[in-house]
């Protein structure tokens, strides 16, 4: 069933003249785009993968469905992000394609994570839908403010990214689910590194970055500080990396990411969320 | 021996490029070497371009099982990209390298060498021994060659760690997969975005989920490049 919702979503045949127009101009965004079946194929494997598991494997699935309904909240903070982002002209021209992929990919993960929640026998009641991205006016016109827009994108990016991985070893006794969250969460990393370096940043979190992100005050670098915080890590698995290579530190904080408990996720979207 | 020059943008001027008689890989003498723009940092890195004259490497090894076998697997690529990005600031980067994408192949290198360094202190005794590698199909002046070679290491490393996460059962050494996955994913954005700008995972990622490869898969499309024989038979297969 869920399978079919999904295909369906891609299946022009059927639809009425405004459903097929707005998955035409979806087609548009992906003009280099190989043939459709690939894409239909493709995008259905996750949801085939999680419908087609025993349901025994999620005996104790709620600790499960908390983190999906988690994902899905950064998800559709994201996927609203960027429909406005693409409507309002805050994007440049040269820069469409780029924030049109990312809404529609944003949109496949909504989905995508609505369908394995409900298939899983959740529900997705307290699951955030409505979003002000000025946080409460902290942050005004981010719809029209091109390099405030840029820079929140970056954030939501990089949050999304330790949010992902933070979650990671939650999934670990359900392998089809976890190589899926594994698969979303290069997918936003990918963003991150495009965003970053729209912004004329490097792809990779540095230490510029603990500077906040400039140019809107102490706020912003005081929300932005959290989104970094703890990122200057050189010991993984009780190895401290420092000291058994000869690559310059900075470039060692630089090549491992790291992950964000839930809470200082939540804490650090809390002020974009209505309800 | 001293460290890697790495102060952005001196010394890697392309027009300072070595020319196109010793550009040779073959013909690399260790005076080029030494008065090429970049000075080693290690003997075993010094090793690694000598491949026929002294090769520490074993002919056959085996990634081991479990955990260890993954992270065996793990440090086999990163030992890949490692000597890859390498050669590639050795050789003074490809003719006409712009400021910034020198700037990019260098971080790569070095992220790369961060982390094959380690995966080799963490696997401690359980580690492999150094791969050989064979670069013969890169053209190194090329820019194209370089970059296209750069893509295909990145999207397949991601698409390696993708995969091997679920064959973990350690959480902390999933983390761990976690970290490093996706610094690779935004290597490969920037390769992407330096070959073709503000096109980044337009036409690739069309399906919002990247792809996930078994061992065997990653092993199979790498094999070209790795001289060492790599015995993955005892890894987890799910």
């Amino acid at each position: 069933m869920d399978f079919n919702k999904l295909f369906d979503s891609f299946n022009t045949e059927n639809k009425s003249e405004e459903e097929v127009d707005i998955y035409m101009s979806r087609k548009e965004a992906f003009k280099k785009l190989g043939s459709l079946t690939k894409k239909v194929a493709l995008a259905s494997l996750p949801v085939a993968a999680f419908t087609m598991m025993p349901k025994m494997a999620f005996a104790q699935s709620s600790d499960v469905i908390g983190v999906l309904k988690f994902a899905l909240a950064l998800e559709r903070l994201e996927y609203q992000f960027y429909i406005k982002g693409v409507d309002s002209g805050v994007v440049s021209g040269r820069h469409m394609d780029v924030f049109m992929a990312i809404r529609e990919h944003e949109r496949i993960h909504v989905e995508l994570l609505e369908t394995t929640i409900q298939a899983l026998g959740g529900n997705l009641d307290g699951v955030p839908s409505m979003f002000d991205f000025t946080a409460g006016g902290v942050f005004p016109s981010p719809f029209s403010n091109r390099q405030l827009f840029l820079a929140l994108s970056q954030a939501f990016e990089d949050t999304g990214v330790r949010a992902y991985k933070g979650q990671a070893p939650n999934l670990i006794e359900n392998d089809d689910l976890l190589k899926v969250a594994l698969q979303i969460h290069a997918v936003e990393a990918r963003h991150a590194s495009q965003v970053r370096r729209i912004r004329g940043r490097k792809g990779w979190i540095t230490e510029e970055d603990y500077d906040g992100i400039d140019g809107f005050g102490a706020t912003f670098m005081m929300a932005s500080s959290a989104v970094y915080a703890g990122e200057k890590n050189t010991t993984h698995v009780g190895v401290e990396v420092t000291e058994v290579t000869t690559v310059p530190v900075m470039a060692v904080r630089e090549a491992w990411d790291e992950p964000l408990s839930m809470q200082m996720v939540l804490d650090i979207v809390k002020p974009f969320i209505v309800s | 021996m001293t460290k890697f020059t790495d102060s952005k943008g001196k010394g890697y001027k392309p027009d300072q490029g070595l020319s196109s008689s010793r550009r040779s890989f073959l013909q690399y003498s260790g005076a080029a070497l030494a008065t090429s723009a970049i000075l080693l940092s290690g003997c075993e890195q010094f090793e690694e371009f000598i491949p026929p004259k002294n090769p520490n490497s074993p002919k056959k090894v085996n990634l081991g099982s479990g955990d260890i076998g993954i992270l065996n697997y793990a440090y086999a690529l990163e030992q890949l990209e490692a000597a890859y990005y390498t050669k590639v600031a050795l050789l003074g980067f490809y003719l006409g390298a712009s400021a910034e994408e020198i700037r990019v192949l260098e971080d790569l290198r070095q992220h790369e060498v961060a982390h094959r360094e380690f995966f080799e202190a963490a696997l401690g005794k359980n580690a492999i021994g150094k791969l050989e590698f064979d670069f013969s199909m890169v053209d190194f002046r090329d820019r194209n060659s370089v970059l296209q070679t750069a893509k295909t290491f990145e999207d397949l490393g991601v698409a390696a760690y993708n995969g091997a996460g679920p064959l973990l059962t350690n959480p902390d050494f999933l983390v761990v997969a976690g970290k490093i996955v996706s610094v690779e994913a935004r290597h490969a954005t920037a390769i992407y975005d330096l070959i073709a700008p503000n096109e980044a995972f337009v036409d690739f990622i069309d399906d919002g989920l990247e792809r996930a490869f078994p061992p065997m898969q990653v092993l199979q499309a790498a094999a070209p490049f790795i001289v060492t024989e790599i015995d993955a038979s005892n890894l987890p297969k799910a």
